[in-house]
Formats: C-alpha cells, sequence, structure tokens
C-alpha cells in the first residue's frame, strides 16, 4: 500500500447520546480508491462527516496527509480534501456556475476577485461533470442526477488531493448512475486523486474500488479487495439478508444479487 | 461570467433619483429652490429624513439577507425572528431607566438595542439548532415565541410607564422615521457602515452557508467565526435601525425576495441590490406615508407591514415542499 493519506485510529464518536461509531480505524494511502459499505444507520455517513471535519466532537485520532485537522487550520485542509453529502433535496438558487466556482473558495482570499486559474479550474470541472449546457441553470430546476454532477464539480473545482464521496449515485437514473462512476473512476485513476465513498449499491462498489470497508453497527465488520468482497456468505453476515453471485458477463469478478428481494 | 450588472445599474440610478425626489414631498410640495422657512423644511427636516429611510431600509434588506442565508430560509428576517423585539426591549429598557450615557457618539439606546437584538439572534438560533434544523415550523415557532415574550415584556414596561412615556413608545413601536434628523442620521451611520462592510466582505461564506454548512466546511469555511461575524453584523443593523426608528417590519422580508429575483441569489450582486432595493423601497414608503393622508401621517411600519402581511402569506401559499431560498 502507498503512503497513508487518511489515517484513523480508534475513532468513536456519540450523536444525540448514541454511540454511532466505535473505535473505527483505517488507513487509506494516496491515490487509492475506497468504498464504504454496510447497512443503513450502520455509521457510514457519520465516519465520511468526521473525515470532512463537518463533525468535530469525535475520540481518537484522524490525520490527513499526516497532520491532525487542528494543525491544517480550515482552508488548508479544503485544499487537501473535498466533500459530496448526500443528494437529500437539497437545492439552491445558485446558478451551475455561481455554485461550482464556491468550490474555489479555499483558493481566494476575501480581498482578491477570481483569477485565470480559477475560471479554468471552473471550466474544467464543469465540463468533466457534462455539465455545460446547464452553465448557467439555477441548481433548483435541475433533476436530482443534474445536481448531483454540480456537487461533483464544485468538488473537483476544489482541486483537492482526497475526494470524499457520500452516496454520490443513490436516487440517481442508470445514465446519471453510470456517468458518476466513470467520472470518479477517471479521477482516480487518470488525475491520482484519492476517492473515499460510500456506497449502496454492491456491484458499484466492487467495480470502481481498489479496496472496501464494510462498516456494521458503527464498526469495521470486515475490510478488503473488491474479489474478497464479492462473497455471499460475507456480504450476507454484514447486511443480514441472502446473496447470490453469478459470473458476470464482462468483468472476472462475480455480480452480487441481493437474494432477499428475489 | 453571467453578470447582473444591468438591474444592478437601474437599481443604482432609480435610488440616486429616490433621493433626490423624495424630499420633496411631504405636506406640502417644496421645490429645491424654496427660501425661508420652508428651505428649512426640505433641508433640515425632510432631507435627513428620507437619508434616514433610506439607510434604514439598506440596513433591514441586508440584515434579512444574511438571516436568509444563515437559516436557509426565505422567512427568516429581523421581524419574524424576533430579533426586531429583541432591540425594541433593549431600547425600551434603556429608555425606561432614563439612562442617557453614550460611547464614541453612539447613544446608549442603540447600543442597548443592539445588545437586544443579539441576545433574540442567539436565542433563535440556539432554540432551532436545539431542534436540530432550520425547518420553516421551528424557526418561525422560535421566532414568534421569543416575540411574544420580549413584546410582553415592553409592554410591561410601558405599563409601569407615565401616560406621554407609554404613548412615545406606542408611537415608536409602529415603526417611524418622522423624527430623524442630522443628529439621527449620525447615529445610524457607523451600524451601517461597519454591518454592510463586514458582509461585503462575507459575499462568499453568505453563499456557502446558504447551501449548508456541512458544504462551508468542506470548502475550508471557518464556519464558528464567520457565523459569528455574520450574526454580529445583522444584530447591530437590526439594533442601529430599531433604537433610531422603531421595529419597521417586512422589508428584510420583501426585498432581499425580490432581488434575488433581479439579480439572482450569488451574494456578490445580491448584497449590493438588497441595500439599494431596501433602502429604495423604505424611502418609498415613508414618502407615501407623508402624503397619502396629508396633513397627517401615517407611520412607515404600518404601510411596510400592509404590504408585507399580503406578501409573506403569498412566500406561504408558493412554497415547495419545504420553503427553498
Amino acid at each position: 500500500m502507498p503512503d497513508a493519506i487518511i489515517q484513523i485510529k480508534d475513532l468513536s464518536i456519540d450523536l444525540s447520546g448514541n454511540e454511532i461509531l466505535k473505535g473505527v480505524s483505517m488507513n487509506i494511502g494516496a491515490g487509492e480508491y475506497i468504498s464504504i459499505i454496510g447497512p443503513n444507520g450502520a455509521g457510514k455517513t457519520t465516519l465520511v462527516k468526521c473525515i470532512a471535519g463537518i463533525y468535530t466532537d469525535w475520540r481518537g485520532a484522524i490525520t490527513i496527509d499526516g497532520k491532525s485537522f487542528a494543525d491544517h487550520g480550515s482552508k488548508t485542509l479544503a485544499k487537501l480534501q473535498s466533500y459530496v453529502p448526500q443528494a437529500e433535496g437539497r437545492s439552491t438558487p445558485l446558478t451551475v456556475e455561481e455554485f461550482v466556482t464556491m468550490g474555489r473558495y479555499p483558493h481566494l482570499s476575501a480581498f482578491t476577485s477570481l483569477k485565470s486559474e480559477d475560471y479554468d479550474a471552473v471550466g474544467k470541472a464543469i465540463e468533466s461533470a457534462g455539465l455545460t449546457e446547464f452553465r448557467h441553470r439555477k441548481l433548483n430546476t435541475l433533476s436530482g442526477g443534474e445536481r448531483q454532477m454540480a456537487f461533483i464539480a464544485a468538488a473537483l473545482a476544489q482541486e483537492t488531493k482526497i475526494l470524499l464521496l457520500d452516496e454520490p449515485s443513490t436516487f440517481l437514473d442508470y445514465r446519471h448512475q453510470a456517468n458518476v462512476a466513470a467520472l470518479l473512476k477517471k479521477s482516480c485513476r487518470e488525475n491520482g486523486i484519492t476517492v473515499v465513498a460510500v456506497h449502496h449499491d454492491i456491484n458499484t462498489a466492487t467495480s470502481s474500488s481498489d479496496r472496501l470497508y464494510a462498516i456494521k453497527d458503527g464498526a469495521i465488520a470486515f475490510s478488503g479487495t473488491p474479489a474478497e468482497t464479492a462473497d455471499s456468505a460475507l456480504l450476507g453476515s454484514i447486511y443480514g439478508t441472502e446473496f447470490r453471485c453469478t459470473p458476470s458477463p464482462d468483468r472476472p469478478l462475480p455480480y452480487v444479487i441481493s437474494g432477499g428481494a428475489l | 461570467m453571467k453578470k447582473p450588472i444591468l438591474p444592478l445599474l437601474i437599481l443604482f440610478l432609480l435610488a440616486g433619483v429616490a433621493l433626490f425626489v423624495s424630499p420633496l414631498f411631504g405636506m406640502k410640495f417644496i421645490p429645491y429652490n424654496a427660501a425661508g422657512q420652508e428651505r428649512d423644511i426640505l433641508l433640515n427636516i425632510r432631507v435627513p429624513r428620507v437619508l434616514c429611510a433610506f439607510m434604514a431600509g439598506a440596513m433591514l434588506s441586508l440584515s434579512g439577507m444574511s438571516f436568509q442565508a444563515l437559516f436557509r430560509n426565505p422567512l427568516a428576517t429581523p421581524f419574524t425572528l424576533g430579533v426586531s423585539s429583541g432591540a425594541a426591549l433593549g431600547a425600551s429598557i434603556f429608555i425606561r431607566l432614563g439612562l442617557t450615557f453614550s460611547f464614541l457618539g453612539i447613544s446608549g439606546t442603540s447600543l442597548a438595542a443592539f445588545g437586544g437584538a443579539l441576545l433574540s439572534v442567539w436565542l433563535v438560533y440556539g432554540l432551532t439548532k436545539l431542534k436540530g434544523g432550520f425547518s420553516t415550523p421551528t424557526l418561525l415557532l422560535a421566532g414568534i415565541a421569543i416575540s411574544f415574550f420580549f413584546s410582553s415584556l415592553i409592554l410591561f414596561i410601558q405599563y409601569v410607564s407615565g401616560l406621554t412615556h407609554s404613548f412615545r413608545i406606542v408611537h415608536w413601536m409602529m415603526g417611524t422615521v418622522a423624527t430623524a434628523d442630522f443628529g439621527k442620521l449620525l447615529n445610524l451611520l457607523p451600524f451601517f457602515g461597519i454591518g454592510s462592510l463586514l458582509l461585503a466582505f462575507l459575499h462568499r461564506e453568505m453563499n456557502l452557508f446558504m447551501v449548508g454548512e456541512d458544504i462551508a466546511v468542506s470548502r475550508g469555511v471557518n464556519v464558528g467565526l464567520v457565523k459569528k461575524l455574520i450574526f454580529l453584523a445583522s444584530s447591530l443593523m437590526v439594533g442601529g435601525v430599531v433604537a433610531v426608528c422603531g421595529p419597521i417590519g417586512f422589508v428584510g422580508m420583501m426585498s432581499p425576495h425580490i432581488c434575488r429575483m433581479l439579480v439572482g441569489a450569488d451574494h456578490r450582486y445580491l448584497m449590493p441590490a438588497s441595500l439599494l432595493f431596501g433602502g429604495l423601497f423604505l424611502a418609498f414608503c415613508d414618502t407615501l406615508s407623508r402624503t397619502l393622508i396629508a396633513p397627517a401621517e401615517i407611520p412607515v411600519g404600518v404601510l411596510t407591514a400592509l404590504l408585507g402581511g399580503p406578501f409573506f402569506i403569498w412566500l406561504l401559499l408558493n412554497r415547495k415542499g419545504d420553503l427553498e431560498l
């Protein structure tokens, strides 16, 4: 494994009196694509929010690029990592361009205006997210899929080494799911960005990731490669429902089908 | 980049025209070349009054705009959040106690109003945060609760005051710029200056807050500090206005909302637009209040409330799901 860019040690957190994470430790290497899977309420979102610096009231240790949050300061940290929240229908009347431009925030100072490198980054992010034609549309007039692409574009415009995403493709239609998956894969493989994504769909997770962590009841239940994860007995114990694995026509990994739903 | 320069320019010109033309109207039309007593009335009463109305409107509008960004709710305004009542309570206590100190030339009433405003912002924010979010019901209920509580305290202060005193409080509570003079203008100025400068530097942060606090954090905003600065700036402005003009309602709700339709939601443009529109709007309403039933006057707060009530209902009826900015 390459040098760890995110190190988490014994991370625990209580939210409104409940212990949500119970001593989570993980090391994420620079340039890795890491998926976090697990049942609802396991603590996946909480974990990502802790890494993103949104929750601050935790115990344990998190270091990003070798330094703690306090040593980084809010703007330097934001130059290192960006975050895409769960798409929960949140919207604003900002246009796509205005919103993506906000991704440049950590690179700006209060008294200067945007420079050409900022416009370049914004343009590139909008283009790679396939939003060029929506540039001047307001976020609250876009479809869920387009809006999600705008959130990812804003995170890309931030030009960080790490990209944290919370269920980037849940609630999206097939085309947008494929677009999101392709964009994240490209960011990781071609631009060397470390991607940490919560995924609900096991097949998306296994096909994109280098490694996966499964969280259950606030602790890491399993970690391993996609091949190790695509195992019906293992997934069954994590999710508490039946799974079947069948050979996939177009990839070496088996395809996972949740048996309970069939 | 597509910039809404034209609407801003038009607002700017309109504001200029309004500032120049409004002083002419009142109980009686007085042209700029008038002489003697009329000239006195024009220059020493009407001109400061119009300027006062403009500045107060701008301040109310800006504070409404920043509350709406921070609470991510178009119904968050100095009035609905109970911040105006808090400021009014602060000022009433100060007046009732007969205190007369001032600090750096700023009247104690204004400072007391600022303190009251700050207290209510803190209470409302704490209450909604405790309930886990800025949903419209929580926000409005918290605002109403605080507003009622402070208003009752003001009523109590009125009750234990003498007749003339309580009449003055009642009149002031309706919201008026009728007593404005250059002294009061000077009293507004520091609150306007500091408040609007602070907000001008925080336009990017307000954009991010409008999307969500988590997004603001992940973009590198020092959330704790910036939030305090924005609350400070808006409380300064509400306190400053309430001390001089009383709680004038609904400007802080209508003006930013209309401006968002004119120039969009980017605070870089929304801020100057809200400033100009709010000022323009209150200066216009005050001109109406001087002329509609001349020689008598309608308190301008009554007029803005008459316009604002229906607007508020329109906003409520037009919401898609939960209210969106």
